[in-house]
C-alpha cells in the first residue's frame, strides 16, 4: 500500500506539497513512484521562473514514460533539488523527505483550499 | 469486457499491477522495471505470453499456402525448427510479424495478440482464393484460446529448467522447437524470445496452466516474475521490431530493416510484386538511436539541419546501456550509422547518435 501522510497537501495528480509559511515544498507521492517505477530523470524548470497553478514545472522520466509535474500552486521558484537532478532514484526511494522536487514562494493562499488532504487522497486511491 | 490469461489469479496474487493490453489483463509489472529488465540480461525471468495468438494450418497445401501468405521461406525448415516471419498485404505493408512452426502434419504461426482475428481471417480469406485454379487445400484454425505460453528467458534459463524436463533440453537448437515432458505435462518446448537472451518458451494446453506455474515455481522459487514493460524495454535494447510501434500496414518489411526475412527470390508471395518495387527506391529506414541527453519517446519528430526528417516509433531508457535509446523511421540518406539527428524533446533538440542494428547484443552488452 503506498503511503500518504497526514502532514501534506495533494492534488489530484498525485503532487504532495507541504507548507512552510510561505514556501511550498512539491514532490511525486509515493503511489506516483510506485506507477512511474524506475525514474532516471527529473528536469525542473528554472529558478526564477514563475508559474501559475496547473503548469507544468518539471518532468520526471521512468524507463518506460515521461510524466510532467504541475504547479499545485502559483508562484516563484525559488530553489529546486540538485540532488534528485543527479540522483534521480531518490524520488523512488524517499519519495516524501530527499526526493522533493522544488519550492516555491506563495503567491495566493486562498488556491490552497484546492489542495486535498491526506484523507482525500487516499480515498481517492481507494476507488 | 477483457480476456484474462490462464495466470490472471497468478499475477494478482504476485503483486503484478494489471493493465489492458490487446483486450487483455496482463500484468505490465512486478517489482519494477528495471530489476526485472536486470534479471532477464543477467539470470532469468519469467513472462505470461499467453495472448498471443496461435494460428494452426494442416493440410496437403499447408507448407504452399503458408509459403504464400509469408514473407520468409517455410520451405526451407525442418520439422520442428522455427522461423521468424512476417506477413505483408499486396501493397507491400505488414499485416503482422510471427513466429513459423514446422510439424510433421501441420504449421502453427505464433502472431502478436492484438493482431490475432485480424490474422486469422486475412488468413482464411486467403485460403478461400484458388492459385492457378485450384482450391487451396488448406484447414485455418485459430487454437489461441486453448493455448497457454510461458516465456522463461535469461542466460541461466537452460540451466535451471534443465532438471524439470524429460529430454535434454540443452540440445534443442536457437529457433527449434521439441515434445516434451514438464512434470508429467506435454508441452512444446521452444528456444525461442523476445528478449535478446538465450531462452524457452512452453506452449502446452490451457487446462494445465495452473499445474505447470505451481511445477515452476516450486523448483525455481526464486523465479522472477516479469511484466510486459520489462518485455518491452528486453525487446526494444535487442532491437526487435514490436507491431503497431516500428511496423505496420504503412511499412514495408525492407524500410523495417526486415529484408533478411524477405525472400524475394521465392517464385511467389502476397506483396513480393509491391516489395520489389518498394526496394528500387527506398526513402525511409527504421534506424537505432542513443542519446546522451534526454529521453526520446514514441511519437517525438526527428530533425537534421532543421529539416524534419523523422518520426521515433519506439524510444525509452535503456536500463542495460543506462542511457536513452530509440527506433524511428529516418530519412534516407541521414539514416546512416555514425551521423547524427535531432530530436525534439519538449521544443528543444537533443543530439542523437545513429548505431547500426541493436543496441544490445548478448554476451556483449553490460
Amino acid at each position: 500500500m503506498a503511503e500518504v501522510r497526514d502532514e501534506l497537501k495533494y492534488t489530484e495528480s498525485d503532487e504532495w506539497v507541504r507548507i512552510e509559511g510561505d514556501i511550498a515544498v512539491i514532490g511525486i507521492t509515493d503511489y506516483a513512484q510506485e506507477q512511474l517505477s524506475d525514474i532516471v530523470a527529473v528536469e525542473c524548470k528554472e529558478v526564477g521562473d514563475r508559474v501559475k497553478k496547473g503548469e507544468s514545472v518539471a518532468t520526471v522520466e521512468a524507463v518506460k514514460a515521461a510524466s510532467d509535474i504541475y504547479a499545485p500552486l502559483s508562484g516563484e521558484i525559488i530553489e529546486t533539488n540538485e540532488n534528485a537532478v543527479s540522483s534521480p532514484e531518490l524520488l523512488n526511494q524517499s519519495p516524501y523527505n530527499e526526493g522533493w522536487i522544488l519550492k516555491l514562494r506563495i503567491e495566493n493562499k486562498n488556491e490552497l483550499s484546492s489542495l486535498m488532504d491526506a484523507e482525500g487522497y487516499k480515498k481517492k486511491h481507494e476507488s | 469486457m477483457l480476456k484474462k490469461t490462464p495466470f490472471y489469479e497468478k499475477h494478482i496474487e504476485m503483486g503484478g499491477r494489471m493493465v489492458e493490453f490487446a483486450g487483455f489483463c496482463m500484468p505490465i509489472q512486478y517489482k519494477g522495471v528495471v530489476k526485472e529488465v536486470l534479471s532477464v540480461r543477467e539470470c532469468f525471468g519469467l513472462f505470461d505470453v499467453s495472448h498471443m495468438g496461435e494460428i494452426k494450418l494442416a493440410g496437403k497445401d499447408a507448407e504452399n499456402f503458408v509459403s504464400y501468405i509469408t514473407i520468409n521461406n517455410p520451405k526451407a525448415l525442418e520439422e520442428f525448427q522455427v522461423q521468424y516471419s512476417a506477413m505483408c498485404y499486396k501493397d507491400g505493408g505488414i499485416v503482422d510479424d510471427l513466429l513459423v512452426y514446422k510439424f510433421p502434419d501441420h504449421f502453427l504461426l505464433v502472431v502478436n495478440a492484438a493482431n490475432t482475428e485480424k490474422d486469422y481471417e486475412w488468413i482464411v480469406e486467403n485460403a478461400k482464393c484458388k492459385m492457378q485454379n485450384v482450391k487451396w487445400d488448406v484447414v485455418v484454425e485459430n487454437i489461441s484460446e486453448k493455448i497457454a505460453q510461458l516465456a522463461i528467458q535469461g542466460p541461466k534459463a537452460e540451466e535451471v529448467l534443465k532438471p524439470m524436463f524429460d529430454i535434454d533440453i540443452s540440445r534443442v537448437a536457437y529457433y527449434h522447437s521439441a515434445m516434451a515432458k514438464f512434470s508429467g505435462i506435454d508441452v512444446l518446448l521452444s528456444r525461442t524470445g523476445y528478449t535478446g537472451e538465450d531462452g524457452f518458451e512452453l506452449y502446452f494446453d490451457a487446462k494445465h496452466a495452473l499445474n505447470v506455474w505451481d511445477a515452476l515455481f516450486k523448483e525455481v522459487p526464486e523465479l522472477e516474475s516479469c511484466g510486459l514493460a520489462a518485455r518491452d524495454i528486453l525487446r526494444f535494447e535487442a532491437r526487435y521490431c514490436l507491431y503497431g510501434n516500428d511496423i505496420d500496414g504503412t511499412t514495408n518489411p525492407i524500410e523495417a530493416g526486415l529484408s533478411w526475412i524477405t525472400k524475394l527470390d521465392k517464385e511467389t508471395f502476397i506483396g513480393k510484386e509491391a516489395i520489389l518495387k518498394a526496394k528500387e527506391n527506398i526513402k525511409r529506414r527504421l534506424t537505432s538511436f542513443v542519446m546522451e541527453r534526454g529521453i526520446p519517446r514514441k511519437g517525438y519528430e526527428i530533425y537534421k539541419d532543421s529539416n524534419r526528417v523523422g518520426t521515433v516509433t519506439s524510444g525509452g531508457y535503456s536500463p542495460t546501456l543506462k542511457k536513452g535509446i530509440g527506433l524511428g523511421y529516418i530519412d534516407v540518406p541521414h539514416h546512416k550509422s555514425g551521423g547524427t539527428v535531432d530530436i525534439v524533446i519538449k521544443d528543444r533538440l537533443e543530439p542523437a547518435t545513429i548505431i547500426k542494428g541493436a543496441f544490445y547484443k548478448r554476451g556483449r552488452g553490460e
